[in-house]
């Protein structure tokens, strides 16, 4: 009875973890003209896998492992959509890998596992699998940045998510253990029903529960990268290679998000005021310091680094109000505008320098008129322009906001989010109304596969815009079925 | 001959003390980047400490588990770390800390 439990919840890791031992051997034994193959072959596995996820959204809930595994409908959105952001960012990288060097089965590995671990995460229900799933994610993560060995900026990068990472590691761990100590449980339901009988005159007991939550969320500010622990944030995106860029802004979050939807809602749900307070400061501080900073930003990597903290400001107020579904939505378009605002990056970058400066963008729509569309889209779509597929992300996030009863904050978010509009608008501002400098004019062509790419990103990020309804009730379902 | 029995409390205070000289070997150290790795060591086994007296004092076995499972991947997380130093060492020539400020902003 348990094990057949555990081929149903686990079949997509399991699929996953085979996946990513065939690529380690078959980079081994294959010779270097089959990485192309491999590479489109670990694309497809992770496709199918989304797509299984994807489909099993609906199901009734399955605890496995004595209850250390759970599959249910947030778990489920949840891992669809960091295989399909996995997915999409090796789709992107393929050309990059190459110029940097890196296109290589350990590459290859190193994502397969991280993406394992994030699978962990998001179906974990207990706090051991949860730390497990976070380390497997976190230490492939710090190997992945510091592949370019000869690179001074990506190894300092790599130092700095390494060692902040691991301080947040610390910090989410003595938070647990102030759990365990207080409950005596480590699993998420055991914790929520031990609080819930919890002698009310006991003070000792309150007062190492509100130090478990203080550094259960400080920790998983680290890894989400919301101000104020956001310092190594812009640092790793700027000095990691861009293929690699492209795939830490996007799929981490989304398990970053699922670690919160499973602590703080799940196993802390008495705990709702103490939590909620803090992640409005995490909130409101993310989105003033990643939208005013950005402004200062000449490197374009460093003001997506910044708009990215800024997101992450939304994704955390989608968590509070206690909007599941608004904050799945918002990860999901975060993912995807991400994968194409990086995504271009590395399409530029292909002249074997990297045109990751703002003023590398300057008349892009008379060098190459199609990146500067998808670009300028993009840009709007941040910001939060109707009809693109941010504004209604953002728009859903604020619905769950005022009906949880904050409207201020929803009042502060929307003021702040204006701000942020002065820096993706002088983006467009440089591409279209700025001719750029004699010596580097030429017309940019990319390759087909590249224009194809980011043609798709442009229109699903138009179409979800304009027909967000499936998408929407999808997540609402996912949220629900807990 | 009484002796004064070690409470929980003693066990907790000794943690919390070894977690904060961990956190501020990490922000306040201004030379070897080793010693950072010293520190996040020594944060992982102050969370231990924890663990085992909260264990010991609830007779749960669950806690003591927990541990091993910490130690295991503190022990990868090193080897990662070191590894990353050894190619950051070879890129630079140095593990000074204060020669690592590329990024600004």
């Amino acid at each position: 009875m348990q094990s057949s439990l555990l081929w149903q919840a686990a079949s997509i890791e399991i699929f996953i973890f085979i996946a990513a031992c065939a690529v380690m051997l078959a980079d081994l034994f294959l010779s270097i003209s089959w990485r192309t193959r491999l590479h489109w072959a670990v694309i497809a596995s992770l496709w199918v896998a989304a797509a299984a996820s994807f489909a099993a959204v609906g199901n009734d809930p399955i605890v496995a492992l004595h209850g250390f595994y759970v599959a249910d409908g947030i778990s489920n959105a949840v891992k669809g959509l960091i295989l399909a952001a996995a997915a999409g960012s090796l789709m992107f990288s393929r050309h990059a890998l190459r110029v940097n060097r890196i296109f290589n089965g350990d590459f290859l590995a190193l994502v397969l596992f991280s993406v394992l671990g994030m699978l962990v995460i998001a179906s974990a229900a207990h706090l051991l699998s949860l730390y497990l799933g976070l380390e497997l994610m976190s230490l492939c993560l710090y190997a992945l940045i510091a592949m370019r060995r000869e690179n001074t900026s990506a190894s300092e990068a790599a130092i700095k998510y390494f060692v902040l990472g691991a301080l947040a590691s610390g910090l989410l761990l003595y938070g647990i253990s102030m759990l365990y100590g207080a409950t005596g449980k480590l699993n998420i339901a055991d914790i929520a029903y031990a609080i819930a009988n919890l002698d009310e005159t006991n003070t000792a007991i309150r007062a190492v529960l509100i130090l478990g939550v203080v550094f259960t969320v400080t920790g998983m500010g680290f890894k989400l990268g919301a101000a104020p622990f956001h310092m190594w944030l812009p640092d790793v995106y700027q000095g990691a290679p861009a293929p690699v860029t492209l795939f830490i802004a996007a799929a981490p979050k989304i398990a970053a998000l699922a670690m919160m939807l499973r602590v703080l809602p799940q196993a802390l749900p008495l705990f709702v005021n103490d939590w909620q307070q803090m992640l409005m400061v995490l909130a409101l501080m993310s989105l003033a310091v990643g939208n005013i900073t950005a402004i200062a930003q000449t490197n374009l990597k460093r003001m997506l680094a910044y708009s990215a903290i800024a997101h992450s400001g939304f994704i955390v107020l989608g968590v509070l109000s206690g909007g599941g579904g608004a904050a799945l939505f918002y990860v999901a378009a975060y993912a995807l505008m991400t994968i194409g605002g990086f995504g271009v990056i590395v399409f530029l970058s292909i002249g074997g320098r990297e045109r990751a400066e703002l003023a590398d963008m300057r008349g892009m729509a008379q060098r190459n008129w199609l990146v500067a569309t998808t670009v300028a889209i993009l840009m709007l779509s941040m910001a939060g322009v109707p009809p693109f597929v941010g504004f209604i992300a953002k728009l859903t996030v604020l619905e769950s906001v005022i009906s949880a009863g904050f409207i201020w904050l929803a009042v502060g978010a929307v003021l702040l989010s204006v701000v942020g509009a002065f820096y993706y608008l002088r983006i467009i501002r440089l591409m279209f109304f700025e001719s750029a400098p004699a010596s580097d004019n030429k017309a940019i062509v990319l390759r087909p596969s590249a224009t194809l790419l980011l043609a798709a990103i442009a229109i699903l990020v138009v179409w979800y815009g304009l027909f967000p309804g499936d998408l929407l009730t999808f997540f609402e379902l996912a949220a629900s079925t807990i | 001959m009484e002796f004064a029995s070690v409470s929980l409390g003693h066990y907790l205070v000794v943690a919390a003390l070894l977690f904060v000289i961990g956190v501020a070997g990490i922000f306040f150290n201004r030379k070897n980047i080793l010693i950072v790795l010293m520190s996040i060591e020594l944060m992982l086994l102050a969370v231990n400490l924890n663990f085992i007296a909260f264990s010991h004092y609830l007779g749960d076995i669950h806690g003591q588990v927990f541990v091993f499972f910490i130690l295991t991947v503190a022990a990868a997380e090193s080897a990662i770390g070191l590894a990353i130093i050894i190619g950051a060492f070879r890129a630079k020539k140095s593990i000074n800390v204060d020669d690592w400020r590329a990024f600004h902003g």
